[in-house]
């Protein structure tokens, strides 16, 4: 039994989406690091000796 | 080892909530809402951020552990009605994506969890996820009728590691949310596969019931139910619960300890060919105290849980005598 063709449109905006999804998932990681980093840096400046 | 090659390839391509999908949503639910709570019985003031973030690694870890599972146990789920509509072996997602998913959401979990928290509660992380995708699905499930006994430590260790990230220790109490969660999965998974036992007859899995029969089964239902309820009523003694938690605990109890003496007394998971296929749970003739378990079990330890978080979060005292 041949294994079904996809068609080429649906595929591509399929494509699409998941590149999407992908670049936001990218974009949360490098916005969580940046939270993360400023947070955490935030509470040690706070305890810095004057 | 069967896995996607083998498996039929729908035309469609993948959407992305297929990929969703491999993270077994409802799963990750129970996680978020266990790590929670571990993370507010620690009882330490963490940063509504940090600890926002903690959780969602946590739930990220837990899907990624999915995606792992989704990715070995495809053979076997497209031989199960409860699991064949899952996105491998249903032929919407390749499993190499699925192993692919997983080890980058695992490393992105463990390493932002790290950073954001500690890493005691990124190893433990770690260690979650290695327990469930390979002792867990890679050994223990396919070798051994207590596959879900060890197994069940994975699904138990969320409250630990919630507790862990936000006090960078793992005390007892941490520990004993641990052991409830660990001690209830028997008789619960068991419940359950009482009224599913063909489908993993039909997959191999050596689940309790395929393996030891029914009558075992029940009767190793009612022996950890009476081993799970006294258990949980242990936190009221380490200062975990208060009384609010020991009324839930002890009256739920009674409840849980009557339906699985009620299992044992029944001839559930016995009565094969009086299937009713109408629908994905729908019970074997003569297993409705099965279900009635299965379902009672949901409730009692969310229950457990939820009475132990608002208890923390509103500050009100436990006993403590220990």
């Amino acid at each position: 039994m041949s294994e079904p063709k996809p068609d080429p449109t649906i595929e591509a905006r399929a494509r699409r989406g998941r590149n999407i999804a992908l670049a936001l998932g990218l974009v949360l990681f490098v916005v969580l690091v940046f939270v993360v980093t400023v947070v955490r840096m935030g509470g040690n400046v706070g305890l810095r000796p004057l | 080892m069967a896995m996607s090659p083998a498996l039929p390839r729908t035309s469609a391509p993948p959407r992305w909530q297929d990929y969703v999908q491999l993270l077994k949503p409802r799963v990750m639910s129970l996680v978020i809402f266990t790590a929670i709570t571990g993370m507010v019985c620690a009882d330490s003031s963490v940063n509504p951020i940090l600890g926002a973030i903690a959780i969602f690694c946590i739930a990220v870890g837990a899907g990624a552990s999915a995606a792992f599972n989704m990715w070995y146990d495809a053979d076997i789920d497209a031989k199960m009605r409860r699991t064949r509509a899952r996105p491998v072996p249903s032929g919407k997602v390749q499993g190499s994506d699925a192993l692919a998913m997983g080890g980058v959401l695992s490393m992105f979990s463990v390493m932002l969890l790290g950073m954001t928290t500690n890493w005691l509660a990124a190893g433990l992380l770690a260690f979650t996820i290695f327990f469930y995708a390979v002792v867990y699905t890679m050994w223990l499930k396919r070798s051994t009728p207590q596959n879900i006994v060890i197994g069940g430590l994975a699904g138990a260790l969320p409250p630990v590691i919630g507790w862990a990230a936000a006090t960078g220790t793992a005390p007892l109490n941490a520990w004993l949310l641990c052991a409830i969660i660990f001690m209830w999965t028997p008789p619960h998974f068991w419940a359950l596969s009482l009224y599913t036992s063909e489908d993993y007859e039909k997959a191999g899995v050596p689940m309790m019931p395929v393996t030891a029969g029914a009558a075992s089964t029940r009767k190793q239902i009612l022996i950890y139910s009476l081993l799970f309820v006294p258990l949980c009523i242990v936190p009221v003694f380490t200062g975990l619960g208060g009384l609010t938690y020991l009324a839930v605990a002890g009256l739920g109890g009674l409840v849980f300890l009557v339906l699985a003496w009620r299992v044992f007394k029944s001839r559930a998971g016995e009565a094969a060919g009086e299937r009713n296929d109408d629908g994905l749970y729908d019970v074997k003739g003569g297993s409705k105290d099965a279900r009635n378990l299965f379902a009672f079990s949901i409730l009692y330890l969310t229950l457990l849980f939820a009475t132990l978080l608002a208890e923390h979060a509103l500050g009100l005292p436990g006993v403590g005598v220990l």
